[in-house]
């Protein structure tokens, strides 16, 4: 992948934390105090209950294939076919990203396989949340 | 609760060509099925005092098209807005906050003459946390949770690819279509790969055109030219811009508000529909909304259509002009489903189902974002 076309994320004051994590190395979610729901994307309530207790947490980074798509057309900053994936976190959320360091094939793919994160820095701001294969 | 057979559709026309339009802008390709709108219900911009659209302002219609409207809705959450604007007129006429609606659609979305989309900023939500992952239009992302529904219900690639074969049994019935050749699955399996595991002719066609229906009472729709299509039930909800924060990857929740909600309204069992539109952007759309509307149980829409339920000559007729994949799709495809319904309830579908009593047509908006359901009847 040439990585420098992709378009980048910008931070809002409500999102800050979480891209702040990313270049510190950790996946930031949020929980609610009072009625202990876990949530993603960021945003200083609970979606939940309405409640604004809410704590910003590291989450541990385990994470599982949840879907995907293989994606055979070009886009900015990315060299076909590259996989567009869906991990389900240890802690429940989901979130978007994409897999590196294996193949970008069904085979290498399978669902429900143990992922970790891949902290991809892509400018002084912005490092992005990629997952590889648990193991290797 | 809305009022059955309270509100009925009087005029209804696509746009005079459909297909590539390279020669209408976005907002003429509203105005020229207004026009046809109109026409076929007798009657004038005067006689119109309500005004619904997406993809322009209702205010920028209201003024290209001459009207004075006293009720607006601008409701733009993908392509069923049409739906619900049916159902929010439906309900605003009922109120009688205005009698005579028009509800227009007009999309250059093949040539791109005038449109007036804005993509996401890069500070939204999906700017954040969908759009650097290389997300590029929907076939990237409205594919993305059916590996998931594959897995958890057994249903297989070759059944997705039949719904796509089984629609151009329909479309080649249509003179309008722009697919009308055969497509068995084999097919379908080897058309150009567009992201895995969708193939090109799993994916909706891209096209200009455009629809409009106009809708009034039902006392007042006996004085018209047109046979009433009668307002039965409706249903509408959203869930997630995203995606990927869709609750459950196997199954729409705004599916499952909408549709059970204009069931409800319709008062009708799934036994009772004799005609089903459902919105297919992608063939897995008819699979998912075979089973959030109830018509069969979790896991067994592949099967349902592979047995030929929804083809010419099932028990079940769906997509009965071709669909999005076959027939057309300007990008919000929903007034392209609701004509359809029309049609085979005024009987006038060029693939008519005989005898038909109830249409039930069901709408996507984004992907997986938004949902409206109309029952139609032509019985009042």
């Amino acid at each position: 992948m040439s990585e420098s076309k992709r378009p980048l994320p910008q931070p809002t004051p409500e999102t800050k934390h979480f891209w702040e994590g990313t270049q510190a190395g950790e996946i930031r979610l949020q929980k609610c105090d009072d009625c202990a729901k876990v949530y993603f994307p960021p945003r200083p309530f609970c979606p939940g209950c309405a409640s604004r207790n809410v704590t910003i947490f590291k989450a541990s980074g385990k994470a599982k294939l949840h879907s995907y798509v293989i994606h055979h057309r070009p886009a900015p900053g990315f060299t076909p076919p590259y996989a567009i994936a869906v991990v389900e976190l240890e802690e429940g959320p989901r979130l978007m990203t994409n897999i590196v360091g294996c193949p970008q094939t069904p085979e290498a793919l399978p669902l429900d396989m143990e992922l970790v994160p891949h902290f991809e820095k892509m400018n002084d701001e912005i490092t992005l949340p990629l997952f590889q294969p648990a193991k290797g | 609760m809305l009022k059955q057979n309270e509100i009925a559709v009087v005029g209804a026309a696509e746009t005079t060509r459909l297909g590539v339009i390279p020669d209408m802008s976005n907002i003429m390709l509203h105005a020229d099925c207004a026009i046809n709108a109109m026409r076929d219900a007798g009657l004038k911009p005067s006689d119109i005092d309500g005004i619904a659209c997406a993809g322009e302002s209702p205010t920028n219609m209201a003024h290209y098209l001459g009207l004075t409207p006293k009720w607006v809705d601008g409701t733009a959450v993908g392509g069923c807005s049409f739906m619900i604007h049916v159902r929010h007129a439906a309900a605003a006429i009922s109120a009688g906050l205005c009698t005579t609606v028009l509800i227009t659609h007009g999309e250059s979305g093949k040539s791109q003459i005038g449109l007036n989309r804005a993509p996401a900023g890069r500070s939204s939500l999906m700017g954040q946390f969908e759009m650097p992952y290389g997300v590029y239009g929907p076939p990237s992302m409205f594919t993305i949770p059916v590996m998931r529904y594959l897995k958890e219900t057994g249903t297989t690639i070759e059944q997705v690819a039949n719904v796509a074969s089984i629609q151009r049994e329909w479309s080649a019935q249509n003179p309008r279509a722009m697919m009308k050749d055969k497509a068995s699955i084999d097919d379908v399996l080897n058309s150009r790969m567009i992201a895995w595991p969708f193939r090109l002719f799993m994916c909706c066609l891209v096209t200009d055109g455009g629809g409009a229906l106009i809708l009034t009472s039902a006392e007042r729709a006996k004085d018209m030219p047109q046979k009433p299509v009668y307002i039965m039930g409706t249903g509408e909800s959203v869930e997630t811009p995203m995606i990927s924060q869709m609750a459950d990857f196997t199954r729409s929740r705004a599916f499952r508000v909408a549709g059970p909600e204009a069931f409800k309204a319709a008062g009708i069992k799934h036994a009772d529909v004799d005609h089903l539109m459902i919105y297919d952007a992608f063939a897995h759309l008819p699979i998912y909304g075979l089973e959030d509307l109830g018509f069969v149980g979790r896991g067994e829409a592949g099967a349902f259509i592979m047995e030929r339920n929804t083809a010419p000559g099932g028990k079940l007729p769906m997509n009965t002009n071709g669909g999005g994949l076959s027939y057309t799709h300007t990008g919000m495809y929903g007034m392209f489903a609701l004509q359809e319904s029309v049609r085979q309830m005024r009987g006038t579908a060029p693939a008519q189902v005989p005898g038909a009593k109830i249409s039930v047509c069901h709408g996507v908006g984004g992907m997986f974002a938004a949902s409206g359901t109309i029952v139609f009847t032509n019985e009042a």
